[in-house]
């Protein structure tokens, strides 16, 4: 797979180009920022079918799912980014305190320079679209170096980047760890990086080289906290948010994906048997029609054998078949599998969900304290005390209530991680902010000058200063007037 | 007197580490670094006397013993127990460190004059404004803004997510480490930490070995202070910063140089902690013939003299003039440098003298230089015994010099000549993104296209270096001057993790979501995303029952 990767001797007349391009000051316009968010929503709407199919190529990913988390979204995003860029690039006026002198201050933002977009296989066009978003809005040229795993989509990304941006000033480079580890090498002026804490390392250590700002878009153990919950309209819409956000994306493959459920343990029969049931409704007829497969072979046996320790095979509840041939996992259900096994300590991104009872619900806190800090926690329950503890008590990217998945989709809310789930965020004008430098600039006019601001110093000056910075206006007029001390 | 010398023997001890050592972090050897020391400087002397280099082995013994690995590993450890146990969360804690931090400076002001006086031959009134009172001013500002920092912040949520409610939680990081450095030892010390403490974190500060009698006055205040439990100072050098980056920190703050900058980077790589790094560069001055001279003039001088002399991040390091205008500027300098510091610079004391010989030597070698010294149209004098050099201003050096490749830090400041002031943005655009770029004009159209065409982390028209002091702009630089920002409210969001959190009630499904998919689903989907009222209507009109 990413057979096609090797060394390109053409990486530096093309990134030469690029740097020219930025210098040539034009992709600051925002005409050409607009021009090229349009060039985007163009790209989605007419090269639609392409992407469908590339997807199901490489993933199995039904159409539905395909435009809900990948065209879809990224559509909203562009959409939103063209209704806000004007505000987006207007210069913010600051607030100055009294002692700053008669003076202005704003803060401008402006673009970084080339930056480059390291995106994952998961999702091969939201998780590459959604940050070139940030990175035109804000002006920079701009590398993407796609998932050599989804090699359809890959080649498609690479096309019609190609054939509908500015290929001037927006380039994507296609191949595997070799060509990663070469552009690396390079000199970026900022680096977003979407995939494992693993290679993470590795960029941000390249990164250091070249004093390179980067973002880390990493994964996580992200838990679902499931309170029992009284109303049957709450619960069930509790059990099909649990699962549309486990099974109905990409397969779990994605790294906001409920990884494990909390729950009590007098809840947990209700919780599984009804589980079972909307598995059913939902996936039951055709899972292949509803399901992505996983990505590869790779990653199948990965998940294979996070089965093949006979404690946790004890401890399937529904599904649990392997289709090798198709690369197909049921969705399964696990309860209280090991605490130590891989499946609770590795992140499982796959369609296998454990589930882990405890006494008391409130002891989710602990439970998820005692892990690296995930990307996102989950947490069905009408109780307030829990949402505050949950909130203070815990740390995560992010925390969302009663819902899956579904914060990936708002462009208010900041997307990122914290501690071992990266740092930096996007989404919306975050992808803007985290694709600029926020200039600040302090304008003076040569009128007035505190006369007691430059040396020669002596006692007076001193006392003047003091005054000033009380912002004792009296003593200043007594100690001008030689009254004072 | 003792006191003098011991300090003497820590400040060359440490000079020496940091300009030959820190390229080979964690393979140094100070007893080694020792004997290369030039001889013809009178700490060396001092060192040669059999008493004295007693004294340092058993310094450097002390020094291998009191901070290790093994000691770091326990340091963390007892940090993360503190941190856990959420004390540093609470509004409380945070405002009554805060609060023991300015009654820290405030009672102390004495002996932190000595000290920069000791390291720097600070004067009072400048280190007044530059350490104590923005100290101070970082303090009370946070104390008077922490509960509004500290709220949530509501964010809109849009029809994607409806119905919704969403906010921003700001979170400490949890450990934080922050490495300062000796120019402004009090300043880059306290206004990191007073971020770090108004986020909720547990913080260790390493302050500058190179300015020993500040380290040690901060580790004496911070242990009478502040809660030791959670705000710990760690004094050393290469050895003590190489055992501390070795561990996991859910921040690293780093002032000080991009050589350093990138090992700490890089040693933060390997636990993915966020840095932030504030570095220098060369901060171009440019002056237009269009200014106000006499005020322009006075204000350069402030800036690079009056200012640690020259030993500042954000000073004025080379000027970009028109041809014609130069001796003009030159006049104007000279009359404002005798104005501010009398006809013997030297002798001044409204001057820093630089902080070691290390760095005395490295500025008179850039003064030496062929092609440079012939430059020299103000000031050249030197005393090495004072570790002092007069105001220098050169004109003309060659681009490719060395004092026009290196970031200057210290009294010499060249000028350069272009035919049309514009030609100036393209000396600083060849160049790395400076950390303040400056320009005294009067000339609206040229602010203008200063502001558009120019990239540095700050940018001052018509004065130099108080941008610095505006609490409600962000200080940082970008590109090789550094990255991450902080001051007043960017300090607290710096040191926190703004935790999205979206609350949701459990109506307000839209069909669509989930499966089984089916067409009239993906046209609904569409519809909706692309927020069509009227193709909402018609799809879910013309949607089979679900």
């Amino acid at each position: 797979m990413g057979g096609e990767a090797g060394d390109d001797p053409n990486f530096e007349k093309d990134l030469e180009e690029l740097r020219e391009t930025f210098n040539s000051g034009k992709t600051r316009d925002a005409s050409w920022r607009r021009s090229q968010l349009k060039a985007m929503q163009l790209l989605l709407k007419e090269t639609e079918d392409e992407i469908f199919h590339a997807l199901k190529q490489d993933l199995g990913k039904p159409r539905c799912e395909a435009y809900r988390d990948e065209i879809g979204t990224v559509t909203k995003s562009v959409q939103y980014a063209l209704g806000n860029l004007k505000y987006w690039m207007s210069a913010k006026k600051v607030n100055l305190p009294l002692i700053a002198f008669p003076a202005t201050a704003e803060l401008i933002p402006e673009p970084l320079g080339l930056v480059y977009i390291i995106s994952s296989w998961n999702f091969p066009f939201g998780l590459s679209l959604e940050p070139i978003i940030g990175a035109i809005a804000a002006g920079n040229v701009v590398v993407l170096k796609p998932s050599e795993l989804a090699p359809t989509c890959s080649a498609v990304l690479a096309s019609v980047i190609d054939k509908y941006l500015d290929n001037k000033a927006i380039k994507v480079f296609q191949g595997g760890v070799s060509v990663g580890q070469q552009l690396l090498q390079h000199k970026w002026d900022k680096i977003f990086f979407t995939g494992s804490a693993q290679v993470g390392r590795l960029v941000m250590a390249a990164a250091a080289n070249h004093l390179t700002p980067v973002t880390l878009e990493l994964g996580g153990k992200c838990p679902a906290v499931v309170d029992s919950i009284s109303g049957s309209w709450d619960r069930e819409s509790t059990f099909k948010r649990i699962l549309g956000g486990k099974f109905a994306s990409c397969a779990g493959q994605v790294c906001i994906g409920v990884d494990y459920i909390l729950v009590e343990k007098r809840y947990l029969s209700t919780l599984v048997s009804r589980l079972q049931i909307w598995i059913r409704k939902m996936f039951g007829d055709n899972p292949k029609e509803c399901l992505a497969r996983i990505i590869n072979k790779h990653h199948f046996i990965r998940l294979k054998n996070l089965l093949s320790d006979p404690l946790v095979k004890a401890s399937i509840r529904h599904g649990g078949s392997l289709d090798e041939a198709n690369l197909f996992i049921e969705p399964t259900i696990l309860v209280d599998p090991p605490l130590h096994s891989a499946i609770m300590t590795e992140e499982i991104f796959g369609p296998l969900l454990p589930i882990i009872t405890l006494d008391k619900i409130e002891d989710s806190v602990k439970f998820i304290n005692s892990r690296p800090k995930p990307l996102t926690i989950y947490a069905f329950t009408n109780n307030e005390k829990l949402k505050k503890m949950l909130i203070a008590g815990t740390s995560s990217g992010g925390i969302t209530f009663n819902d899956t998945l579904v914060q990936h989709a708002a462009d208010t809310i900041p997307f990122g991680g914290v501690g071992g789930s990266g740092f930096g965020r996007y989404h919306g004008k975050f992808s803007f902010d985290t694709f600029s430098h926020e200039k600040a600039i302090l304008r003076r006019g040569f009128l007035t000058d505190f006369w007691f601001r430059f040396p020669p110093w002596d006692d007076k000056k001193l006392q003047l200063f003091r005054d000033a910075y009380r912002y004792d206006y009296i003593g200043i007029a007594l100690t001008f007037l030689g009254l004072k001390k | 007197m003792i006191t003098s010398v011991d300090c003497r023997i820590d400040a060359t001890m440490s000079m020496t580490l940091s300009s030959s050592g820190l390229n080979k972090i964690g393979s140094l050897h100070i007893a080694q670094t020792c004997l290369s020391m030039p001889s013809r400087h009178r700490s060396w002397r001092l060192l040669c006397s059999p008493i004295c280099s007693a004294s340092v082995s058993l310094l450097v013994e002390e020094r291998r013993s009191t901070f290790d690995r093994e000691k770091a590993d326990r340091l963390v450890k007892d940090l993360k127990k503190v941190f856990n146990s959420g004390k540093t969360k609470t509004y409380e804690w945070r405002i009554a460190q805060l609060t023991s931090m300015l009654k820290m400076i405030e009672e102390n002001e004495a002996d932190i004059y000595r000290a920069l006086y000791q390291d720097l031959s600070k004067p009072e009134s400048e280190a007044f404004i530059s350490e104590v009172a923005m100290t101070t001013g970082s303090c009370k500002l946070a104390l008077k803004e922490l509960d509004q920092w500290m709220k949530p912040q509501k964010a809109k949520t849009t029809v994607t997510t409806y119905p919704s409610s969403a906010e921003i939680v700001s979170e400490p990081l949890g450990i934080v480490l922050v490495i300062s450095t000796w120019n402004y030892p009090f300043l880059l010390s306290l206004d990191p930490v007073i971020g770090a403490l108004a986020a909720g974190n547990a913080v260790v500060l390493k302050p500058s070995e190179i300015a020993p009698a500040s380290a040690s006055l901060l580790s004496k205040l911070f242990r009478e202070y502040l809660d030791n439990s959670a705000v710990k100072v760690v004094e050393g050098a290469v050895d003590e910063t190489t055992a501390l980056l070795e561990q996991k920190w859910d921040k690293i703050f780093y002032t000080g140089n991009g050589r350093v900058g990138r090992i700490i980077m890089a040693a933060a790589a390997k636990h993915l902690t966020p840095v932030i790094l504030e570095l220098g560069g060369k901060c171009p001055a440019v002056v237009d013939s269009n200014t106000n001279l006499q005020v322009s003039a006075k204000r350069i001088v402030a800036g690079k003299w009056g200012c640690n002399n020259g030993q500042t991040c954000i000073a004025p390091d080379y000027i970009i003039t028109t041809k014609a205008f130069a001796p003009k500027l030159i006049d104007a300098l000279k009359n404002e440098l005798v104005e501010f510091f009398g006809d013997y610079p030297m002798k001044s004391k409204d001057m820093s003298r630089l902080i070691n010989l290390y760095h005395f030597k490295r500025l008179t070698s850039l003064m030496d230089e062929d092609e440079v010294s012939d430059k020299i149209v103000v000031g050249g004098q030197r005393n090495e015994e004072q570790l002092k050099i007069s105001p220098t201003i050169l004109l003309d050096v060659p681009e490719t010099s060395q004092i026009m490749q290196e970031e200057i830090f210290g009294p010499l400041l060249p000028i350069l000549t272009v035919d049309n002031v514009e030609d100036s943005f393209n000396i600083i655009n060849s160049r790395s993104k400076p950390l303040a770029a400056y320009i005294f004009t009067s000339d609206e159209e040229l602010k203008k296209a200063f502001v558009r065409d120019i990239s540095a982390g700050g940018m001052l028209i018509n004065d130099t270096i108080i941008h610095l002091t505006v609490d409600s702009l962000p200080f940082g630089g970008v590109g090789e001057s550094g990255m991450g920002s902080y001051h007043g409210k960017f300090s607290f969001d710096s040191f926190s993790h703004k935790k999205g959190v979206l609350y949701r009630g459990f109506t307000g499904d839209s069909p669509t979501r989930f499966p089984p998919y089916t067409p009239a689903k993906l046209r609904l989907l569409k519809a909706l995303i692309s927020g069509d009222i009227f193709q909402v209507l018609r799809s879910m009109i013309g949607l089979p029952k679900n």
